[in-house]
């Protein structure tokens, strides 16, 4: 079997720095819930002692609430529409020879790239411009620009991934344009459409970026957080939010990066 | 409207892709009932023709009729044909009877009725019992029997196969071939069947279109392609051939014969010599029409050579001999049948071997 | 059975195929009709979100500040500033060194880390790349928060050494400083790294490796001649993911840089913010973007090379 060949064989320095790296990557982020049940204002060592009383604390905050049900409700809208764009986008991509293809998908997939900053002012100079007042919906145009290359390329490799003679196979048969992709392509790709969805509004209920220049008076949770660290006071509070929002975008990530690759294996395989 | 006997008409069809010229101009005509092969090396255009007839290409220019119906505004899901694809595409999400129910959907069935249906299917296609199967346990024959049942459940005019044999290992392969034959009588549908393979199409068709480049070079039955070739492309593509450069000669009206490069005057009837005295011609002879003998044989057309190698094939033997007058030592293929039944094999210390051959077996072909 | 009948039930069909319409009949004879058509949503988002604003901000870069609104009378003061005040070129050279160091040491770290999973790891290999890129899909602003808690003046590193008793007094250099930003920058881009990378070294056909041990060579030459030439693709991919979008970021020098540590993007949101001069941060924007797309073709041209040496 190959798993025995030389050129595989076990490396042991390769994987204790496997086992570090992976501890350099985690610990950092699992100090915020570690301090969150820390028994002091104070965030440093010694540990004072376990307390829940700063979840406590969330709990009966108002703007807390506030900020949690804004940054859900973007969340989902964009999500939605941009998981609904990424199909379709996806499809157009995969299915059709079209010129100028690589031009568009490197168009699309650019805001990946350019840092977040030129993003935002530049949206935000347009909207003053053009008189729109920030609102919720600005922050979500903003989310919807980053999230959008996410979704086409979770997307993309599902549309890649099968044959398009499936689809073919559906129009042989008798079914038209709207029958074949709710009968074929969605069932296909729908792990995809999954992760996609999880992932984009994961990434749309952390970020900070666009939020921060197209925010008006609604603030999302991310933006709630930064206005608190200016306060030491509040520092045990934010932590405790903190964990709760790293703890729900692992969970929602891990599902997003499991759902989304595990068909993608087997198609390869066969 | 066309011919009556004709259910597939194609007519003056070309396809490009861009600049590329995949089918240059393509008309013919494919009977109610016949197993109809396409074939042809890769990138020759049949595989481009089939998915014309499919409707998943649209024809540059031309017109394809089937049953009469001009298609060329018609989508692939409004055809009366079916397809099974090279791929099979059976859908991985669906099972077995889900695959096969899949083009019933327009039908206004009972879930009963489509059960019932499907399960005649899978009898036909020996495969009874496996409706509950996932499409993802089946083997490579299976996924090909589910992926025919599924087009001749909707019971098309024609059966569009695109090498549907290909992906299987030779023994089943074979047994596929008789299973498709039988099948194919069985239902009376019109099969348009695409291979690489001439061995394939000799066995399955009624007629076969040799395609190449995107061409129709010859539309005639196994039998006539194989022994009557109409050019040397064709002759070349189908079983092996040896070549000889000639001349006619005819002899007023009387009688005529070709002069040869290596194999000296040939007689034939003035039927068979369709050019003028004069014309150059090339002579085409297979190798099994060659029989070897150490004597010369009395009374057959025969001209003397000296092995120059040989291979053993198992049940027959290649000999190639060099004959004067011929740059390339001619192919001969001859039968082992055992210990003193035909030629002991010879070996090139033998001396001299002879090879005869019968005037019918030559075949005319224009000179290039 | 129902077999024998087939063909006569088909033959008595008597009704023409349905055509499509004339709409229909266009979409399904052109492809690229088709395909433009399905992706002109996503394209019409793009337009507003991307190119608009662009529009937008190249044209107020040539504006001026006026009170709390703009002169409009076109003019290049802003870039002639930017080009001749010293502070924006030191702050761009700075972006960019931050940016770079940042880049470099994140490879270097996770090029190990990628070739033991693309070599040394033959079950749950989607499990580990889930591990190791899960933290980069979590909050940003979190995960510099994370960095704030460690290096901070009564920090998780000082107060933890304090109460060891290897330090007397807190390390001051560790918040505040082009550090901080370094460290924290190739700890939150580290997934960018590692999947590139994964990916050009799970694609290097191993019978290559076994070519290079039989013909002689040891393990380090053989990583030297063959491993890290294939995967140079992946390398430049890696180095392009990180450094263009670092050198814009503003919130990790914001909350970690201290003076020495702003960078580029933090002058930017000054603009936009306290200072109020929109049409000067539209020019840096430009100015940046300049940069970028100047660095991008660069990026380009080295890979372009690098898959025609390999290809």
């Amino acid at each position: 079997m190959s798993d025995g060949t030389y050129i595989k064989r076990p490396n042991r320095p390769l994987q204790v720095y496997a086992v570090i790296f992976l501890i350099v990557l985690y610990v950092p982020v699992l100090f915020i819930p570690l301090f969150s049940f820390n028994d002091s204002i104070y965030v440093r060592f010694p540990l004072e002692g376990w307390t829940l009383k700063w979840y406590g604390e969330l709990w009966q905050r108002e703007p807390v609430w506030n900020a949690l049900w804004n940054s859900v409700r973007v969340g989902v809208v964009v999500a939605v529409i941009s998981t609904i764009l990424g199909v379709i986008a996806a499809r157009a991509i995969t299915r059709y020879r079209m010129p100028g293809k690589s031009a568009l998908v490197t168009f699309i997939m650019m805001p990946l790239v350019i840092p977040g900053i030129i993003f935002g002012v530049a949206l935000l100079v347009l909207l003053s411009r053009m008189g729109i007042p920030l609102t919720l919906y600005t922050v979500g145009l903003g989310h919807l620009i980053v999230c959008l290359p996410f979704a086409v390329a979770t997307l993309l490799p599902r549309f890649e991934g099968f044959d398009p003679s499936m689809e073919e196979a559906s129009a042989d048969l008798g079914e038209n344009g709207w029958w074949t992709f709710w009968r074929v392509t969605f069932p296909m790709v729908f792990p995809g459409v999954v992760a996609s969805l999880l992932l984009t509004f994961t990434i749309s209920f952390d970020e900070f970026i666009m939020a921060f220049f197209l925010t008006g008076t609604d603030p999302t949770l991310p933006m709630y957080i930064w206005g608190q660290l200016r306060f030491p006071q509040e520092f045990p509070s934010v932590l405790a939010l903190s964990s709760l929002i790293l703890f729900v975008s692992f969970i929602l990530v891990f599902l997003a990066q499991w759902i989304g690759r595990i068909g993608l294996d087997e198609t390869k395989k066969s | 409207m066309t011919d009556t006997d004709a259910l597939i008409s194609i007519r003056k069809v070309k396809k490009a892709f861009g600049s590329f010229q995949a089918i240059e101009e393509v008309s013919m005509d494919i009977g109610r009932g016949e197993f109809f092969s396409l074939l042809g090396p890769s990138g020759c255009g049949k595989t481009t023709l089939l998915r014309m007839l499919a409707g998943f290409e649209n024809t540059t220019e031309g017109e394809i009729f089937i049953d009469g119906h001009a298609m060329s505004d018609v989508p692939p899901h409004h055809r009366p044909v079916n397809m099974v694809f090279q791929s099979y595409a059976i859908f991985p999400h669906l099972n077995v009877r889900d695959n096969i129910a899949y083009g019933l959907r327009k039908r206004n069935l009972s879930r009963a009725e489509r059960y019932e249906m499907v399960d005649e299917m899978l009898d036909l296609i020996k495969l009874p019992g496996y409706g509950t199967r996932r499409a993802n346990e089946l083997s490579g024959g299976q996924r090909q029997r589910i992926a025919l049942a599924r087009a001749l459940i909707l019971r098309p005019k024609v059966l569009l196969l695109d090498e549907p044999l290909g992906a299987l290992d030779k023994q089943l392969r074979e047994q596929m071939q008789l299973e498709l034959r039988a099948l194919q009588r069985q239902v009376g549908i019109t099969f348009v069947f695409v291979t690489h393979d001439q061995e394939e199409a000799l066995t399955l068709s009624d007629r076969i279109a040799v395609m190449s480049g995107g061409r129709v070079l010859q539309v005639d039955t196994p039998e006539r392609l194989y022994e009557r070739p109409v050019s040397r492309a064709v002759a070349a593509f189908i079983g092996n051939m040896n070549f000889f450069r000639g001349t006619v000669r005819r002899n007023g009206s009387a009688s005529g014969l070709v002069e040869t490069e290596g194999l000296g005057n040939i007689p034939l009837p003035l039927d068979r010599l369709t050019r003028p005295d004069g014309a150059p011609v090339q002579v085409a002879l297979r190798p099994e029409k060659f029989t070897l003998s150490r004597t010369r044989p009395e009374g057959a057309l025969a001209v003397a050579g000296r092995l120059s190698n040989a291979a053993y094939l198992g049940e027959r033997s290649h000999y190639y001999v060099s004959i004067d007058g011929c740059a390339t030592p001619v192919a001969v293929s001859s039968p082992n049948l055992g210990v003193g039944r035909g030629l002991a094999p010879p070996t090139p210390e033998d001396g001299p071997l002879w090879l005869s051959w019968s005037p019918d077996a030559v075949v005319l072909l224009d000179a290039d | 059975m129902a077999d024998t009948t087939l063909a006569g039930k088909a033959d008595s069909e008597a009704d023409p195929p349905r055509r499509s319409g004339r709409l229909a009949g266009f979409l399904h004879r052109s492809e690229t009709a088709r395909g433009y058509l399905l992706i002109s949503p996503t394209l019409a988002i793009m337009t507003v979100g991307i190119i608009m604003p662009f529009l937008i901000l190249l044209v107020l870069s040539f504006w001026t500040r006026q009170g709390f609104g703009f002169d409009t009378t076109p003019t290049f003061n802003n870039y002639i500033r930017v080009w001749t005040e010293p502070i924006f070129g030191a702050l761009l050279q700075r972006s960019f060194w931050i940016s770079g160091i940042a880049t470099v040491a994140t490879v270097l770290l996770c090029y190990p880390m990628a070739y033991f999973v693309a070599f040394h790891v033959h079950r749950n290999k989607m499990l580990w790349i889930i591990l190791m890129t899960l933290p980069f899909w979590t909050s940003y602003l979190l995960r510099i928060f994370a960095w704030k808690v460690i290096l901070g003046y009564e920090g998780v590193i000082n107060s933890g050494f304090m109460a060891m008793g290897w330090i007397q007094a807190p390390l001051e250099f560790l918040l505040y400083s082009q550090t901080a930003v370094i460290i924290t920058l190739a700890h939150a881009w580290a997934a960018f790294a590692i999947l590139p990378l994964y990916v050009s070294l799970e694609k290097i056909d191993k019978s290559l490796l076994e070519a290079a041990t039989d013909l002689g060579d040891g393990p380090v030459a053989r990583f030297l001649r063959v491993t890290l030439p294939l995967s140079m693709p992946g390398v430049i991919a890696a180095c392009f993911l990180i450094f263009i979008p670092t050198t814009g970021d503003y919130v990790t020098p914001a909350l970690l840089g201290g003076p020495d540590g702003a960078m580029i993007g933090n002058f930017i949101q000054l603009q936009f913010g306290a200072v109020n001069n929109w049409p000067m941060g539209a020019t840096l924007s430009i100015v940046l973007m300049l940069w970028i797309a100047a660095i991008a073709l660069v990026f380009l041209f080295l890979t372009r090379r690098a898959q025609a040496r390999i290809t």
